[in-house]
């Protein structure tokens, strides 16, 4: 079998990848942990949050959950997300956020739940803090195995809950580069799809993963719940930050832009651009679609006029002197961490300036 | 007997209204005499004119174009609570009463203008968690300082203070004070938002009580105004917006005057000019 690599050939890039996502969640949970019950103050504890370092003790981290409408539930650890779906056929989890928190998590899904079966796990993308608990909140379910399949795979299959993902996911987990930590197998998505679109009916519901090619990586599927009217994004849109673009794994501006444009087609506002459908990011607050709006816009006009400078000649530093995204560096940018505004600068130059890099199943 | 006794005046005093709070509650008509250029037809282009703006809110509003408004994820956004008692429609509040203590547990207020439904809860909840939704209105919580309602509002959707541009943050916080005299409201309320407001922004409404106005609904519903390729955003590139100067070389003040910030809400500013 022919080793993967990813496209520029890099064996770093999943290490990076594992310690920038891992980075994105110690550098921005304290945030979450600060806002709550205190009238009017919580925007601002969230601001003073980001500049006030990380939070490196994932046993301060809350898990908490809040009832979005149907049968999705959103679930915040520090600003990491999950979601998870009920009925009277069990329990579907997008993302496990971070290893360290799984716990928290089942116990979070359980107050939910109760002790109804966790049958699917779906992974947006194969970033660490969306996929660390896969092996924990999978042995917590139960697959239904049947028929020719059960003799495949042996009735061991039945007790665990099954993961779907993008193909480029599996990849990424089961071929990491040299030196890097293989996530153990029962983490690994059970089943991919390399098409545009897969299916699942669950719970009495629809529900549509779509791969969102080349946007945060290449990996993406965004979840859309048709009947509860819930669209859960991972992290081709966040509101804590700038784009985060991973050129490395496949990740371009334009592809973000791509997909914020078909989130905004998905959703469907009640009234007054306001409620309706319900939007919930790989990381921060819940969300309509005016907010995604708001997002698609800047992240719009901040490509132009990274477009416009490449156009007229300016050099990457050049564009980094004029500051071209000053205007939202406040709200979503950073000066320490792991995705600073100059790192964003330089992956949205470089995503504009060089072809998107060609990986599998796109 | 004793434990009863004080029981049934401890009830009492705990149901009885608190002294010296105002009936906000009819229909108000707003008087436009202060600001009126502004909130009836409308601020001009770059005219940023005393107000406490960063240079990070100065970029946002000179690359801001009007044609974004043709947007149709855009056409039917009401104002958000920052900025609509700024506007030309009718504001009526409504109490909702408990029916066992008497006492207002919510204060609804609606705008004509896209029908602007506020709710400002006087029951002491607390205000959702950080990861919660944001509304156009915001989560308002009140409670009265004499006769005065005082309102703090956080939970907003990114919004904005004027119509030329000059937006909020998710993160923009809102205290309200509504003060009533007689016939007449005065509605101050004092904006900060981290990002774009080097200080609070204060200002005041005013309203007069009115027995003869309707309320009528305002649905709205998108369309395609202009055909646009798929997700393509107006604005004007930064130092290319053509209409930035209008405004200052119309009335004939200083551009550096006409860009705002704290500096230029204070009377000594002039004098800088005049040196």
């Amino acid at each position: 079998m022919e080793k993967w690599k990813s496209s520029d050939g890099s064996p770093r890039a999943t290490s990076v990848i594992c310690v920038v996502a891992i980075a994105m969640f110690l550098g921005t949970a304290g945030r979450a942990q600060q806002g709550g019950a205190a009238p009017g103050r919580a925007a601002g504890a969230g601001a003073a949050g980001r500049q006030g370092g990380a939070q490196q003790n994932f046993d301060n981290v809350q898990v908490r959950s809040l009832h979005v409408q149907g049968n999705v539930w959103m679930i915040n650890g520090g600003l990491v997300n999950a979601a998870i779906q009920v009925g009277d056929e069990g329990v579907l989890v997008v993302d496990t956020m971070v290893e360290p928190l799984a716990d928290k998590l089942l116990a979070e899904i359980r107050k939910i739940a109760g002790n109804k079966p966790i049958r699917y796990i779906i992974n947006t993308h194969v970033h660490p803090d969306h996929t660390g608990g896969n092996e924990k909140i999978a042995r917590a379910g139960k697959s239904i195995v049947g028929g020719n399949f059960a003799g495949q795979v042996g009735q061991e299959a039945a007790n665990s809950a099954q993961i779907f993902a993008h193909e480029n996911v599996q990849l990424r987990m089961s071929q990491p580069g040299p030196g890097e930590p293989m996530p153990p197998f029962a983490a690994w998505p059970t089943d991919t799809y390399i098409e545009s679109q897969k299916d699942l009916y669950f719970n009495g519901e629809g529900i549509e993963l779509l791969h969102q090619a080349n946007a945060h990586t290449d990996g993406d599927t965004v979840v859309y719940f048709r009947k509860s009217d819930v669209v859960v994004t991972g992290d081709v849109y966040v509101n804590t930050t700038l784009p985060v673009i991973n050129l490395q794994q496949g990740g371009s501006l334009n592809g973000i832009i791509k997909s914020l444009n078909h989130i905004i087609r998905i959703t469907i506002p009640k009234e007054k651009q306001e409620g309706g459908t319900y939007v919930i990011p790989g990381h921060g607050r819940l969300v309509d679609e005016a907010d995604v709006v708001e997002y698609r816009d800047m992240t719009t006009i901040i490509r132009d006029r990274f477009q416009d400078a490449i156009k007229r000649g300016q050099t990457l530093d050049q564009a980094k002197t004029a500051r071209l995204v000053r205007d939202y560096e406040g709200r979503y940018g950073a000066t320490q961490g792991f995705w600073t505004t100059d790192a964003f600068v330089e992956a949205a130059y470089k995503s504009l300036s060089q072809p998107v890099a060609v990986t599998r199943s796109n | 007997m004793k434990v009863r006794v004080l029981a049934f005046i401890a009830a009492l005093l705990v149901s009885a209204p608190a002294f010296a709070q105002a009936d906000l509650s009819g229909v108000w008509a707003p008087l436009m005499h202060e600001d009126q250029p502004e909130r009836g037809p409308g601020p001009e282009i770059g005219d940023y004119l005393g107000l406490p703006i960063t240079d990070a809110l100065r970029l946002r509003a000179e690359s801001w174009d009007a044609s974004l408004l043709t947007v149709p994820e855009h056409q039917c956004k009401p104002h958000p609570s920052t900025y609509g008692f700024r506007g030309v429609g009718n504001l009526r509040i409504t109490n909702v009463i408990d029916a066992d203590t008497q006492q207002v547990t919510k204060i609804f207020t609606h705008i004509a203008w896209q029908e602007q439904e506020r709710e400002i809860w006087m029951d002491g909840r607390p205000h959702p968690p950080e990861f919660a939704n944001h509304t156009w209105q915001g989560f308002s919580t009140g409670h009265w300082e004499g006769n005065v309602l005082v309102v703090e509002t956080d939970h907003l959707k990114p919004g904005w203070i004027r119509r030329n541009g000059l937006a909020l943050t998710d993160q923009a916080h809102m205290t309200e004070r509504f003060i009533r005299h007689g016939d007449v409201l005065t509605h101050v309320y004092m904006i900060e938002d981290p990002h774009y407001l080097s200080e609070p922004l204060i200002k005041t409404n005013g309203f007069r009580l009115t027995a003869d106005m309707t309320m009528a609904p305002y649905p709205c519903a998108s369309v395609v105004e202009v055909v646009r390729e798929d997700g393509e955003v107006p604005h004007h590139l930064p130092g290319r917006n053509p209409f930035i100067a209008s405004f200052a070389t119309k009335h004939n003040v200083p551009v550096e005057a006409a860009s705002g910030g704290a500096e230029t809400a204070l009377p000594e500013y002039i004098k800088k000019f005049k040196q």
